[in-house]
């Protein structure tokens, strides 16, 4: 799965709530329709991402697998 | 897009260091998911809005109340292993040392995130803290109705 994300946020090495905290920072810069990807490796972010996703109204595109990290895309479909 | 129940309302009457690690991170939580977060401090809760100063009490209570009752939230103990003050630096150590966020950061984070810091006023009174011995971050000075307002629209309500 190959996703063009409209901005990267690395989270690499933050602990929960941090990758949230500065997720929904960076969803705020983004217009409806472009993609967030965030690099993170704690390992709650797994199920917190999705779930954030869930909450807020977007769209959780997947996550793939990188070098001792993930990388999760959202789409923002909420404002 | 917030609706109006779309809130959080987090009564914070503790002021140990690991207790009020949960409140700002489940605020920060909450206002990343883009609910209304309130933080509502009463009592020990008040030493994490406080100036890293001694507040200037008028009575001889309140006085040594000042010196034994340190606020600033660099200052916060936590609730076990403590040891006189031993433990806030030992669990400081280890939270840096795997990364976890310190308490002045979370507490900027859920400002920058607008979550709204309020101080309960009858709780001042009894410690003799003023306005100015609070950090510039504190919304209002309030009382229980604005709390039981403010909790009855919320989803959230939480009391550490």
């Amino acid at each position: 799965m190959e996703i063009k994300a409209d901005m990267v946020q690395n989270s690499i090495g933050q602990l929960c709530p941090m990758p949230i905290a500065y997720m929904a920072k960076s969803m705020r810069k983004l217009s409806v329709g472009q993609v967030l990807e965030v690099q993170a490796d704690d390992e709650g972010a797994h199920a917190d991402i999705p779930a954030w996703c869930e909450q807020t109204g977007n769209e959780f595109l997947g996550e793939v697998a990188a070098d001792g990290y993930v990388r999760y895309f959202v789409k923002k479909t909420a404002e | 897009m917030t609706e109006d129940n779309n809130r959080a309302t987090i009564a914070v009457f503790s002021g140990d260091m690991d207790k009020v690690f949960a409140a700002l991170s489940i605020a920060t939580g909450c206002a990343a998911a883009g609910m209304e977060t309130t933080l509502f401090f009463t009592f020990w809760g008040l030493n994490v809005l406080r100036k890293d100063k001694p507040v200037k009490a008028k009575s001889l209570l309140g006085k040594m109340m000042s010196v034994m009752n340190r606020g600033g939230i660099q200052r916060l103990n936590p609730s076990r292993f403590s040891f006189g003050g031993i433990g806030r630096v030992l669990f400081s150590k280890m939270m840096r040392d795997k990364g976890v966020a310190s308490l002045e950061e979370l507490l900027q984070t859920a400002v920058d995130l607008d979550v709204h810091l309020v101080a309960c006023k009858t709780s001042l009174d009894v410690l003799e803290i003023t306005r100015d011995d609070l950090i510039p971050e504190v919304e209002d000075i309030v009382g229980v109705a604005t709390f039981v307002r403010d909790a009855a629209r919320s989803k959230i309500q939480l009391f550490i």
